[in-house]
């Protein structure tokens, strides 16, 4: 307690002395901004940027999509959270997407957004991200931007080390921030920790051509923290590391009894001998429970399947497979140079970053130059493994992306600043301040083989005095700087969505060419969709009221409904003929508990309605769609169980004739 | 909306808007494609007949006797994306009734204007006309130049009871 405390005055201490380009508020901020700045990051209007970014919602649970570099919101992704403009976890159509082991659950915190790779180059198919409450992964289709796929992952608590690819994608991994013991055997004293609670290093199948993801292999670990991995690149293919703090295995007061050791661990795991050892038979089948949910484009609806069993192999029982690498100070990030050579971690309360060479790593484990090892996993000498320490950067370093020409860019919480330095000579060529408390950053195929060199976007967590004021919650925030020179310089502050964890870039051409902008009608399978005026209908079968209903500029088709009784549970299915790009109808229907329906053209989506109350209930378009949207409307009448009112309805060309 | 072309580089961009600016310089502006206020001293009727090709694809189709089967065909595509707004009596429903349109119209009047709507509402004077009058525009249903042939069919085989 009293060591933690010296470490947190001597840090102040340092970063009062450090003076301007340490401390949070720089002086002249002019100074630090290119002249030309507002030029690089316009957009002139009815222009496209350069590039898609992807940021994570944080405890929104969703992903944001903005385009840089002019920093326009495109975008919001639902993924693990209910929305009520779009209906997603409303629609009878998505709930399944929101199913669990616990049952539904309408929310997450979602944390890293991983596009997915083809020959270690982002490749635009598909973005993955992780929810680290409930643990899942989630792929988003990025032809649709609609979330497709969403796998839960057993065994685990925290799903934080998560969703980094392997670089054709063949894997999708999670670990957990938050040990846990096995699932079926978690009913143990919390006291019990260092005997019962392990990670469980997970690897997600991702199917090359549909790209369905499934649980493959897990690897049951020592029971620390697990919190980031990368995948190795070229001559590290093979290889993926994790990092993990709390190598004290402490169960209360983490903050303090988690920071006892020196050193905690890079845990390099070789998930090709994992496999290898899986196919000759040396995984164990053990029960569990998690569900996996898809969504398909052509029935428009999810659906949910659960899983009862997975493969589990544990570490100290298969040598070869895991290494740990002691590494200073809790680390956070452990990021992988374009060439796959380095390993760059970070201790998050360390002042230098180490960066371990892959080679040396592989020397070292052919020597066996162990310093001992933990739970039966050999940990490597430091020095046997380490290229160089990276010295006098920053306080309190977490994350580092690439660029083109040879530089790594670290982000440093404390001392709230990008470090940028030369990878070979592991010294520091600039450095950044950032408004404020910088977490992750992200350089455009930063994680990639092959990175861009153009911009720089730190991911604020905190903005104080950056923005209008909004009460007391204010924005999180995006900083874009331009690295095409020496000198990074500031370009650009924009608000994010919740708290964007980490984020993504990738060249906006990778994306426009695949973008979907309606779907086939013809190929329409969903079993309630009314694919012609002829085929809209109202049907009751007992208490059960199924509404057939097309929408298109300008009506609703059936717009009047008689007949609706008190208890009957009433889906409006609802079918947008259009068949163009930006047509979209929205439905609403008056006190429904739930949400809206926002309906792509050529998509079907139900809407369930169980009237509380007898009497007029009118329903209408909501996404304004024409210049007669104010008439797409129509009643629904509701009358009492016992009232003899026959079912009718009427609509589009029948009504037109009765007249 | 249709504009598509992507511009993938700043460098293009700045060079563009360099372009831009210069020719601003000593000539007129340009103003944004919007759909021009009628002509006041051009009377179309919407119901008589016109000769106009419209634009689009279609600039000169020969007519032979109606094809029984393209027929069949065009109603199919016709019951799905057709008769959310169109009846094929002469009663307008949200456009226009349809009884008569292979007299009324060229057969290159209707196949554009199936197949491109947006275009012939921007720049054939009938298709102005009728959107001035009924506001909500014919929709772009992405219907295939050999679904539009047989629609044709269909609506030939319509007027010919």
């Amino acid at each position: 307690m009293k060591k933690i405390r010296l470490i947190l005055v001597g840090m102040t201490l340092i970063a009062l002395i450090g003076g301007s380009f340490t401390s949070c508020k720089p002086k002249k901020v002019g100074s630090l901004m290119a002249g030309d700045a507002a030029q690089k990051v316009y957009v002139a209007p009815g222009k496209f940027d350069d590039f898609y970014f992807f940021t994570s919602g944080g405890f929104s649970g969703q992903l944001g999509v903005y385009g840089l570099p002019s920093g326009r919101l495109l975008k919001n992704i639902p993924v693990f959270s209910q929305d009520p403009t779009t209906g997603w976890g409303y629609t009878e159509e998505s709930k399944p997407m929101l199913n669990t082991s616990h049952g539904f659950v309408p929310w997450d915190d979602s944390h890293h957004p991983e596009l997915s790779k083809t020959n270690g180059e982002d490749d635009g198919r598909w973005i993955f991200i992780n929810g680290n409450n409930t643990p899942r992964i989630a792929r988003i289709d990025l032809t649709t931007f609609r979330t497709v796929d969403i796998i839960e992952i057993p065994n685990a608590g925290g799903n934080h080390a998560s969703p980094f690819c392997t670089e054709n994608t063949e894997y999708v991994v999670g670990n957990s921030r938050f040990s846990v013991p096995l699932d079926g055997k978690d009913d143990v004293s919390i006291t019990t920790f260092k005997e019962n609670f392990k990670g469980a290093a997970t690897f997600i199948k991702v199917d090359p051509q549909s790209g369905e993801m499934s649980v493959a292999f897990q690897i049951v670990v020592p029971g620390f923290n697990y919190d980031l991995a990368r995948a190795g690149k070229g001559v590290s293919h093979d290889w993926m590391f994790f990092t993990s703090y709390n190598s004290e295995q402490a169960h209360n007061l983490l903050e303090v009894n988690a920071s006892q050791n020196d050193k905690d661990f890079v845990m390099a795991i070789n998930w090709k001998k994992a496999e290898e050892l899986i196919a000759q038979g040396k995984g164990k089948k053990i029960p569990a429970r998690y569900l996996h949910n898809m969504y398909d484009e052509t029935t428009h609806s999810a659906t949910s399947k659960e899983e009862k069993e997975v493969t589990i192999i544990t570490a100290e029982e298969m040598p070869g497979v895991v290494y740990y690498v002691p590494c200073p100070k809790s680390p956070h990030g452990c990021d992988v140079s374009p060439d796959g050579k380095y390993i760059v971690a970070s201790g998050k309360l360390a002042a230098t970053i180490p960066v371990f060479s892959f080679e040396k790593l592989q020397k070292a484990i052919e020597n066996k130059a162990f310093e001992g090892e933990v739970s039966g996993i050999p940990v490597l000498k430091y020095e046997e493994v380490l290229a160089g320490e990276v010295q006098q950067t920053g306080l309190g370093p977490l994350h580092t992306e690439f660029d083109d020409k040879g530089f790594a860019y670290t982000s440093f919480f404390v001392s709230s600043e990008i470090v940028k330095w030369d990878l070979e000579k592991r010294v520091v060529v600039d450095r950044a301040p950032t408004y404020y408390s910088i977490g992750h950053l992200c350089v455009p195929g930063g994680d990639s083989r092959k990175p861009s060199g153009k911009y720089v976007i730190a991911l604020n967590k905190i903005t104080k005095d950056r923005y209008l004021p909004t009460g007391p919650e204010l924005t999180q925030s995006a900083q874009l700087f331009d690295i095409s020179g020496e000198k990074m310089t500031l370009l650009l502050d924009f608000p994010t969505i919740g708290e964007p964890h980490y984020a993504q870039a990738i060249a906006a051409e990778k994306i426009v060419k695949n973008s979907k902008k309606f779907f086939k009608i013809e190929e329409n399978t969903n079993p309630f969709a009314a694919k012609s005026e002829a085929e809209a209908k109202v049907v009751r079968k007992g208490n059960r009221v199924d509404v057939y209903m097309i929408a298109i500029r300008s009506h609703l088709n059936p717009d009047n409904i008689e007949g609706i009784k008190m208890g009957d549970e009433v889906y409006f299915h609802v079918t947008n003929l259009e068949q163009d790009w930006d047509v979209p109808h929205g439905f609403a229907v008056k006190g429904a508990n739930n949400s809206e329906l926002l309906i792509m053209p050529g998509e079907t989506a139900t809407l369930k309605w169980t009237p509380t109350r007898t009497g007029m209930f009118p329903f209408y378009c909501t996404d304004f769609c024409s210049a007669l949207h104010q008439e797409m409307q129509g009643y629904a009448r509701v009358s009492p169980a016992s009232a003899n009112v026959p079912l009718t309805f009427s609509g589009g060309a029948t009504a037109a004739e009765s007249k | 909306m249709k504009n598509l072309h992507y511009k993938s580089t700043i460098t293009t961009l700045a060079i563009a808007g360099l372009i831009l600016f210069i020719h601003a310089c000593g000539s007129k502006t340009t103003t944004p494609e919007s759909v021009p206020a009628p002509e006041a001293n051009v009377v179309i009727d919407t119901k008589a007949h016109s000769d106009s090709k419209g634009v689009g694809k279609f600039t000169d189709v020969k007519l032979e006797a109606i094809d029984p089967s393209k027929a069949d065909l065009g109603k199919a595509v016709f019951a799905t994306k057709c008769t959310t707004c169109h009846k094929l009596t002469a009663d307008k429903f949200v456009g226009p009734g349809l009884m008569g349109i292979t007299s009324r119209r060229t057969p290159e009047w209707i196949l554009n204007m199936i197949t491109d709507p947006e275009k012939m509402m921007k720049v054939d004077p009938v298709a102005k006309k009728l959107y001035e009058e009924i506001l909500t525009p014919m929709a772009n249903q992405n219907i295939s130049e050999t679904e539009a042939l047989n629609i044709l069919e269909y609506l030939r085989q319509n007027d010919s009871k």
